[in-house]
């Protein structure tokens, strides 16, 4: 009888339907600081909040950082390499969230090097963390080079984040032709100035994505809450009250399949120049 | 009126500007086009343009020449001086669309 190849141990009850695999997603965008790892963050916690049970892999070998975003920098014992290299069990080194037991980070190691990863086993724990995990989030490093690549290795899914800046959006345009036909990536616009892009200095949603043309996630606003949550390590996700805490979670219904719209931030408010033209304007007859 | 107003207090936006140099540099990322050969290419095409108009291919100095304005001018759109007189049975090529006048 020919023995299909499974390195999982089967399920003890055989009545119990085979589990669907998880969605593996990577967050990249080519160019650093555009906002991966808050996202990862903020996205990581919505989905639990939903119920779903994610894990969060930071990939970002050597600049590890989704730890102290989540504010979980302290409960860090074990990393990725740790698991790759078989010193610790993957139980070991997942860290439960401080906020929901739906979700878990695994670390990036810190004094380790991207080239370091062996992309073959980096594909095997994202395929056996699928079967576990309804998401797993791959916060992936900048650049295209190795660290890309093993970080997309396991993915079937991508989101590509692009703030509204001719840096970003060249970059994002290069990842997206890196991930070729197996990926139909969905973009998230990041930092964005509904002010700035009223008065024409700034690209607007359909500037950034008539040029990239991806289905769109959402857009995140350009928000002074983002670093102050980011210093105190509670992503903003956590607040749905806020309404940038609120676009993450209507993100999230979005990736989840909800029929819902794509969070834009609140339109700016009327300059005063514009408050002037339309009380001119409605003197006219 | 917004428009108008805007205008009077010479509120310029630089998105126009961000769009405009990203289409090009992501066409010449996409056809793998190096610098030189865009220049190569502009500058024949002013040599067929400048075959049925006069054209100034010093790019004009004046104050207000930002790089993007520069670029602009002497890019796709060399500025114009006047349409060439043509002698009619000079070739078959065909004959100029006439000058807006």
């Amino acid at each position: 009888v020919h023995q299909v190849e499974s390195i999982q141990p089967e399920p003890e009850s055989s009545a119990a339907p085979a589990k669907k695999l998880g969605r593996a997603i990577v967050l990249t965008s080519g160019k650093g600081g555009v906002g991966k790892t808050t996202t990862t963050a903020n996205l990581g916690t919505a989905l639990a909040n939903r119920g779903a049970t994610v894990v969060m892999i930071d990939a970002d070998v050597g600049l590890r950082n989704l730890d102290i975003v989540l504010g979980l920098e302290s409960r860090v014992k074990h990393h990725m390499l740790d698991v790759l290299e078989e010193r610790v069990t993957l139980d070991e080194a997942l860290i439960p969230d401080k906020h929901s037991d739906k979700l878990f980070l695994l670390a990036a190691a810190q004094s380790r090097e991207k080239d370091e990863v062996e992309t073959e086993k980096m594909k095997a724990l994202v395929a056996s963390l699928r079967e576990r995990f309804d998401y797993v989030l791959i916060d992936c490093p900048a650049g295209i080079e190795l660290g890309f690549k093993n970080a997309v290795a396991g993915a079937d899914e991508a989101i590509v984040i692009c703030t509204p800046e001719v840096s970003a959006v060249r970059d994002v345009d290069r990842v997206v032709g890196l991930l070729g036909n197996r990926f139909r990536p969905q973009l998230v616009i990041n930092r964005l100035r509904p002010l700035m892009v009223k008065k024409g200095k700034m690209l607007s949603v359909d500037d950034v994505n008539a040029i990239l043309r991806l289905p769109l996630l959402g857009v995140i606003a350009d928000e002074p809450e983002i670093i102050v949550t980011t210093n105190r390590g509670e992503p903003l996700a956590l607040r749905k009250e806020s309404p940038t805490g609120a676009a993450y979670h209507a993100i999230a219904a979005r990736l989840a399949g909800d029929d819902v719209p794509a969070p834009m931030p609140p339109a700016a408010k009327p300059t005063l120049l514009e408050r002037i033209g339309s009380l001119v304007g409605r003197k006219r007859p | 009126m917004i428009e108008f107003l805007k205008r009077l207090f010479g509120q310029q936006g630089s998105s126009a500007t961000a769009k405009e140099r990203l289409r090009l540099v992501l066409m010449t990322d996409h056809l793998e086009l190096a610098p030189e050969m865009i220049d190569t290419m502009k500058r024949e095409l002013v040599d067929v343009i400048s075959r049925y108009v006069e054209v100034d291919r010093e790019p004009p100095k004046r104050k207000d020449a930002t790089p993007a304005a520069a670029a602009k001018a002497g890019g796709a759109a060399p500025p114009v001086r006047k349409r060439r007189r043509r002698k009619k049975a000079a070739s078959g090529a065909p004959s100029p669309a006439p000058a807006a006048s």
